[in-house]
């Protein structure tokens, strides 16, 4: 059994695989120079990166690999792993031999399944390890519009166990899709568009969830402010919504509302709350608001209780939130597996 | 163990359509039987039970004495259209046949593809459908059951390649102690290979029986015209039809014929099969006489 999935797994397998020992051998190669110029370079480092056209492209590539190889395993190994036997009719060839169905699928379940978190696993190890000076630099506080902390959602999904959990639930998907539509390139579209939708989604409705944030009352000041949401005519505008910044480098921000005394969230600020905006860009004529005013502002918005409501993951919980975003997928993939060997007792002819 | 199949009110349900109603079966073993019955009639369900590819939505089936599909290594499938791989080789399918089947007689599954003049390099895909389905029965025979089952074995193929799949195979059963299971829509093919016979219609057991018994026991009587409550109790009627002076019976009877009047006809099986199978029929028949 063991061979004869293997015989029909290794084209597949090897495709895939093969791009992703690729890139690890890349990494490796450049890895130990990226770590040195850290170490050489320090404050420097990630200043430095902008002078060098490899890594920065590198870097990129970290990201999107890590995204693309879940949905890819889930529509190439998953959803043909029955699909295809049950279209070409081949499994009441197989399903007949002296083994059962169960086993049958927990040989095939067990060793692709398998292979696609062990090449998942790889080369997360290879993106994390890989990314870890650039990472670290940024969490130290090193300035870069480029290069995002690894809290945030686009760096989180593509560093350390995520990318292995998200790849066991697109294969255990893929698998439960085919056993369900019998039909492989159906089942390819449905596992690829559910797998995408879920890697977009669940930053937003998934991992917050997964762990307490820390939630906090900031006042808003003029060296934390990063953000004005204004309405109205420009001539007469309004401040709906002040952002701050969380004060804790490298976190991740959920939540960041203006709430009054009371604790209640302010869908508008009062009228003089406008003096707390900064000076708009040059050539939109405008009066400008000058320092004092502003500090004044900001301290008559203190005094009168209004305060900036924000929860955000701060650097720290990263294997904390990397761990349970995994666990979450995991168990998903084993329910979704729990349900493929459920499925298959059933009539299939 | 004396029986090879065995059926208690059996019945399949698709959705709210029954594919097989109340089947009652009980299959010797030691026999090539042959199920017959039109495209449709619930033939292939009725095979799928047995192997356990389906369950029954009623009643019980047991082979080889367990329930269907409880003994796998002893019961051999060669499915409808005969799936192969179509992207592994010959070798590999023996290869596979080896690895899953505990019982796999390797010389026997060589000698076969030897035989058949088959390079073992070759991709299933590439093969021809009497060389598929050679391939399929070669997997099914190496396996050593004691029940092989085919569905609908020969359907795809020319009549060289029919007969020489018949032949192998009774080359085959002669060879090992064996029981055969095989669905057919031809008689033909069943009158080759088979000696005993269950004909499936309208998802209904017709009839069931050793082949020879069942010819010496269906009759065909002719004479004139004669209501059907006259004819003795021991008499069965199959199929009646009668023209203003005429009557035609087919019956099934243990006794012999004394009635002078009837000129007695034995039955060919294509009679026999053909007569039940039209047997749903018959209430529009004498319609359709009187328009004559």
């Amino acid at each position: 059994m063991i061979w004869l999935t293997w015989r029909q797994f290794r084209v597949q397998f090897l495709v895939v695989a093969s791009v992703i020992v690729a890139a690890a051998i890349v990494l490796a190669v450049t890895g130990p120079g990226l770590l040195d110029d850290y170490r050489r370079l320090a404050d420097n480092f990630i200043k430095n990166l902008a002078l060098e056209r490899l890594d920065p492209l590198l870097y990129q590539v970290g990201i999107v690999l890590p995204y693309v190889v879940p949905p890819v395993v889930g529509a190439f190994w998953g959803a043909p792993l029955i699909a295809r036997e049950l279209e070409t009719g081949t499994h009441r060839l197989v399903w007949n031999q002296s083994i059962s169905r169960r086993r049958w699928l927990a040989v095939k379940l067990g060793l692709t399944g398998l292979g696609a978190v062990a090449v998942t696993g790889l080369l997360s190890l290879a993106v994390t390890w890989w990314s870890d000076p650039i990472d670290d630099a940024i969490n130290a506080g090193q300035d870069s519009n480029i290069y995002l902390p690894r809290m945030f959602p686009v760096t989180f999904g593509a560093r350390g166990l995520v990318p292995v959990g998200y790849a066991a639930f697109a294969f255990a998907l893929g698998v439960a899709v085919g056993l369900v539509v019998r039909r492989t390139v159906v089942a390819l579209a449905v596992t690829l568009a559910v797998v995408i939708l879920v890697q977009v989604l669940a930053p937003t409705f998934i991992r917050p969830h997964l762990m307490a944030p820390t939630d906090k009352y900031l006042v808003a000041s003029a060296e934390n402010v990063r953000g004005f949401m204004l309405s109205g005519p420009e001539s007469d505008a309004r401040v709906k919504q002040i952002e701050v910044a969380s004060g804790s480098v490298g976190a991740w921000k959920l939540y960041d509302r203006t709430v009054d005394k009371s604790g209640a969230e302010v869908s508008t600020l009062p009228d003089w709350a406008m003096d707390c905006a900064p000076a708009p860009p040059p050539g939109v004529s405008q009066e400008h608001t000058s320092d004092a005013t502003r500090t004044a502002c900001f301290q008559r918005l203190a005094d009168e209780g209004y305060r900036q409501h924000v929860k955000y993951f701060t650097a720290d919980t990263f294997w904390a939130l990397q761990w349970r975003e995994f666990g979450f997928f995991l168990a998903l993939a084993v329910l979704l597996s729990g349900f493929s060997f459920w499925r298959i007792r059933r009539d299939l002819s | 163990m004396n029986t090879v199949l065995q059926a208690h009110g059996l019945g399949k349900k698709y959705g709210r359509r029954w594919a097989l109603t109340d089947c009652d079966l009980e299959v010797p073993a030691g026999h090539v039987v042959g199920l017959v019955g039109p495209n449709g009639a619930g033939k292939s369900t009725l095979l799928n039970l047995a192997v356990g590819m389906l369950t029954p939505s009623a009643g019980t089936v047991e082979v080889l004495g367990a329930p269907a599909g409880a003994q796998q290594a002893k019961v051999g499938y060669v499915a409808q259209d005969t799936p192969t791989y179509a992207r592994l080789s010959i070798a590999d399918h023996l290869r596979l046949g080896r690895r899953l089947n505990p019982a796999w007689d390797e010389s026997l599954a060589q000698r076969r593809i030897q035989h058949l003049k088959l390079d073992p390099k070759q991709r299933a895909g590439k093969l021809s459908g009497g060389q598929r389905a050679q391939l399929a029965l070669t997997l099914g025979l190496a396996k050593r059951p004691e029940l092989l089952i085919l569905d609908e074995p020969v359907a795809a193929l020319d009549p060289l390649a029919r007969r020489e799949f018949l032949q192998d195979l009774m080359e085959a059963v002669a060879e090992q102690e064996l029981s055969v299971l095989l669905s057919s829509h031809l008689v033909s093919d069943v009158e080759r290979a088979c000696d005993y016979l269950i004909v499936l219609v309208d998802s209904r057991v017709q009839v069931s029986g050793e082949i020879d018994t069942l010819l010496a026991t269906h009759f065909r009587l002719t004479g004139p015209r004669r209501d059907q409550k006259d004819l003795p109790r021991d008499q069965h009627v199959v199929t009646a039809s009668h023209t203003d002076r005429q009557s035609t019976y087919l019956i099934r009877t243990g006794q012999p014929i004394l009635d002078p009047a009837w000129t007695v006809t034995q039955l060919t099986l294509e009679d026999l099969v053909l007569a039940y199978m039209g047997r749903d029929v018959q209430p529009e028949r004498p319609v359709l006489e009187v328009q004559r």
